[in-house]
């Protein structure tokens, strides 16, 4: 067995080694015999779509699932298959997409929950708090640790979640998406640690299905495409494109942008203010005017009041002062069916949570918000064969993979989720909608879908607020661009006009966020 | 052995699994029964034959059934909403309470109509008394858990009151019991000579009713919907008070249906032991046939043939027939764990 306390060097040993790994569920290969080592001091970067096998290929590596063929072995021994006790012991240490903490439980208890015998008759704390502490002072991993899980951010809770890996002993880390839940400068923090970990000879893996982080962070990437290992190099011989190319296997065409001419006002608030805890309004003041046949894509860090903008529109609740306006009518009272009425589609941050009932069928869901129209409803029952047809309808015409109509909605992928929600919401021809974070956690080919399917609904006439947090997507997408910050909106530009800099700036609050009533912004 | 996810359940594993886990069931009683000193084949022969092994005991059985696949029904309903009703005992006290007001001389109608009215006050009366707790649920958060539980006695001693007083039969020779049902009100029997009457027919009728409603009704679709995810069923635009409202209505009214059931089938006049717990057992009952409607009626047989059965095992073999509670306890247990094996695949490594 090689040693592994010795600090690492460059070209150091192997840590880890999968040989041969197959996985089949059924009739599908989530894994065909994938074959991949680690080096000591090195971050791998997983690269993949959604569905290519990455989560499947963690989950046998830390001993959720038994491959049926291969094998691991982790600093020169082999790893007894489907033991995350052994996993650990041998160093391996797991952070979830979905964190796995109690959130009623303290961030110290968190970490030692499983480390200590359950017959102990007290915790040795004082110790463990010790160890805890030099640990996040060494790595930059900030955070407090009597505080209660459920008063974290998602960014400590991840960072709880790394600390417990680092506290059981963890020499390799698996990383699942770990950006995913993330702001753009906690991205940058969480970058910053895991070079640090790697110089003190940790090895790291970064599974992701973003470009350009795994350009920033990684030394080698490996991508997984249906299942197998279609390409492995260093990330000094790898650019964004060819990156892309394998991962999707061809060519991936990113929607363009066709220039439309404007429609008529569709929305309008003026002056909406809505009171939030402590007396520091979500929403200040705020002026924004959207038209028809327009993307207008709001920026800025999230807890900023977008929240209280999908809130608004998505009929949660009232602006507290100003007027609010939907195709010229203002609106008095406000809920969920509401909205759908007065022709806003909304599509809610959280799918999982917010956007689709998860055990109940494709079929359920698409008709989710239209059960009681008169197309899928008669006399109180449902058309049973109409909401059949239409499933078969939606499934085939927004390409969502992986379902038949009486699939449970859980069992699909991100993606195919989103494009479920987007079918719902699209198929009623919305003339507002409101898209919340609709890439988030997406694959490249995924999220090019779900911005084709923006333009189209654009096309037909409606006019889109995209809120996001990447500014890249925002440039590509939108038509004019304005920043959230604190509840104040920035004077939309047009994307022409847009400068990275600015952008970035205001998202900082550095900028002219003062407002004239009626202020358009509109590009001639 | 470890156990991953399943993508699909095939329909036969829904089907075998709590098959499976109550054949366990009977396989651990055995033990007990050996333990009690009686030899296995003739005790559960015997349990067999007390359940089903002659028109008395089928009919017995079948008899016994009819309020549990009513009271299964309300909570099998209601947990499909993930509204806790474990007031089914004193909701089906409510209805029984509506009908002998209605039932005892203030309407004559003839039966056809007659027993339609009786039914459709005692599921009023039920309905109307879960709506209490699910309104201070909706309005002030109060766990329905407490209040509906604690309702059931509430109703029990309201009925001991008026049963003692007001409405004291005089002609009841000094026992606590309501005057009785006109004749016109009266669920005939089925067999002649037996007991079995027409309440098992309503009750199959609205197991069936239930299942077509919560399967293909919108009303019912909102119930699954805001059951599953009352988030993002309330971000699409389902009325998650009105839709808790209307489970509230149909899980008490059917509770109060069992009260009319055992009333005007059974015996006829209203006492305080109309229902050795029906109400509770129904919640066994539904978690057994998995809320599933038409499955509450196998398992509401299924339990009352356990509990027929067992007293005929225990006169037999001259052991308890707490057997009964036990078997319908262990096989509650073995179904509800048999769960994980349909939405888990065991696998060996």
């Amino acid at each position: 067995m090689p040693e592994v306390d010795e600090p690492a060097r460059a070209g150091a040993e192997t840590v880890l080694r999968l040989a041969g790994v197959t996985k089949r569920f059924g009739g599908l290969t989530a894994n065909d015999a994938i074959s991949l080592e680690l080096k000591s001091g090195e971050i791998l970067a997983l690269l993949g779509e959604n569905g290519a096998g990455k989560t499947t290929l963690m989950s046998i590596l830390f001993g959720h699932y038994v491959a049926d063929e291969g094998h691991i072995e982790a600093f020169g021994k082999r790893l007894p298959a489907g033991s995350p006790k052994a996993a650990i012991a041998a160093g391996i240490g797991m952070v979830h997409q979905h964190f796995t903490l109690g959130e009623n439980l303290s961030v110290l208890d968190n970490i030692l929950l499983g480390t200590e015998s359950l017959f102990a008759p007290r915790q040795n704390t004082a110790k463990a708090r010790k160890r805890i502490a030099e640990l996040a002072e060494h790595f930059g991993l900030a955070v407090d640790p009597k505080k209660l899980v459920s008063d974290l951010s998602v960014g400590e809770r991840q960072r709880v979640e790394i600390l417990k890996a680092l506290y059981r002993g963890a020499r390799v880390l698996i990383l699942d998406e770990p950006t995913a839940v993330l702001a753009p400068q906690e991205v940058e923090t969480l970058f910053k640690t895991l070079k640090t970990m790697v110089a003190e000879g940790l090895s790291i893996i970064f599974i992701s299905h973003k470009l350009n982080e795994v350009m920033a962070v990684a030394d080698r990437v490996a991508v997984l495409r249906l299942g197998k290992l279609v390409a492995e190099f260093p990330i000094a011989e790898a650019s964004k494109e060819s990156l892309a190319e394998a991962m999707v296997g061809r060519a991936i065409e990113m929607p363009t942008r066709e220039p439309q001419p404007l429609g008529p006002v569709v929305l309008q608030l003026a002056g909406v203010t809505v009171a939030g805890e402590h007396g520091k309004p979500l929403l200040d003041e705020l002026h924004l005017l959207l038209c028809g046949r327009e993307i207008l894509g709001i920026a800025g860090v999230s807890g900023n009041g977008q929240g209280a903008l999908a809130a608004l529109l998505s009929g949660l609740r009232l602006p507290d002062e100003g007027t609010f306006e939907i195709l010229g009518e203002p609106v008095k009272t406000t809920s969920p069916a509401e909205m759908l009425r007065r022709g806003i589609g909304r599509i809610p941050e959280d799918r999982h949570a917010t956007g689709v009932v998860g055990d109940l069928s494709v079929e359920e869901n698409l008709i989710l918000e239209a059960a009681g129209s008169p197309r899928f409803c008669n006399l109180g029952l449902l058309k049973g064969r109409v909401v059949r047809r239409n499933a078969k309808d939606m499934i085939e015409r927004f390409d969502i993979r992986g379902a038949d109509p009486t699939t449970t909605t859980r069992a699909l992928s991100g993606g195919n989720m989103q494009k479920v929600i987007l079918a719902r919401v699209l198929s009623e021809q919305p003339k507002v909608i409101l898209a919340n974070q609709p890439t988030r956690g997406l694959d490249v080919g995924a999220a090019a879908k779900v911005q084709e399917l923006l333009f189209e609904a654009r096309a037909e006439g409606a006019g889109i607020i995209l809120i996001s947090e990447d500014l890249e997507e925002l440039l590509q997408v939108s038509d004019r661009i304005a920043v959230l910050y604190q509840g104040r909106l920035s004077t939309p530009v047009a994307v022409e006009n847009a400068d990275l800099k600015i952008l970035g700036l205001l998202m900082s609050g550095h900028g002219e966020f003062e407002q004239q009533k009626g202020a358009r912004g509109h590009a001639a | 052995m470890r156990l991953e996810p399943r993508a699909h359940v095939p329909f036969w594993l829904n089907v075998t699994a709590p098959l499976g886990a109550i054949a366990l069931a009977f396989a651990f009683c055995a033990l007990l029964i050996l333990w009690a000193g009686a030899p296995i084949v003739p005790a559960y022969t015997a349990l067999l034959k007390g359940a089903f092994g002659s028109t008395f005991a089928l009919t017995e059985t079948l008899t016994r059934a009819a309020p549990l696949i009513f009271t299964g029904l309300a909570a099998a309903v209601a947990f499909r909403a993930k509204l806790w009703n474990i007031g089914g005992e004193g909701q089906l006290y409510a209805g029984a309470l509506a009908a002998t007001y209605f039932g005892t001389g203030l309407i004559t109608l003839p039966p056809l109509l007659m027993i339609p009215l009786l039914f459709l006050v005692g599921a009023i009366a039920g309905g109307l008394l879960l709506l209490v707790p699910v309104i201070l649920k909706l309005k002030l958060r109060v766990d329905e858990v407490v209040t509906t539980l604690l309702l059931n006695f509430v109703v029990l001693l309201f009925a001991n009151y008026l049963l003692f007083g007001p409405w004291k039969d005089p002609l009841a020779m000094g026992w606590p019991q309501a005057a009785p049902i006109i004749d016109e009100g009266i669920l005939e029997p089925l067999v002649p000579r037996m007991r079995l009457h027409q309440g098992f027919l309503w009750a199959i009728a609205f197991a069936v009713f239930a299942w077509a409603f919560i399967r293909f009704s919108k009303w019912g679709f909102q119930i699954r919907a805001v059951g599953h995810n009352p988030e993002a069923a309330s971000f699409a635009g389902v009325p998650i008070g009105a839709t808790v409202l209307r489970t509230a209505l149909l899980s008490g009214g059917l509770a109060g249906m069992a009260g009319v059931c055992e009333l005007a089938g059974l015996k006829g006049y209203l006492t305080l032991d109309i229902s050795p717990g029906f109400g509770y057992t129904g919640i066994a009952v539904a978690m057994l046939a998995g809320l599933h409607p038409l499955g509450v009626i196998a398992s509401a047989i299924f339990i009352a043939a356990i509990y027929n059965g067992a007293d005929a095992m225990s006169r037999a073999m001259s052991i308890s027939n707490y057997l009964a509670d036990v078997l319908t306890a262990t096989a509650l247990l073995l179904v509800l764990a048999s769960v994980l094996f349909v939405r888990f695949r065991p696998r060996l490594r």
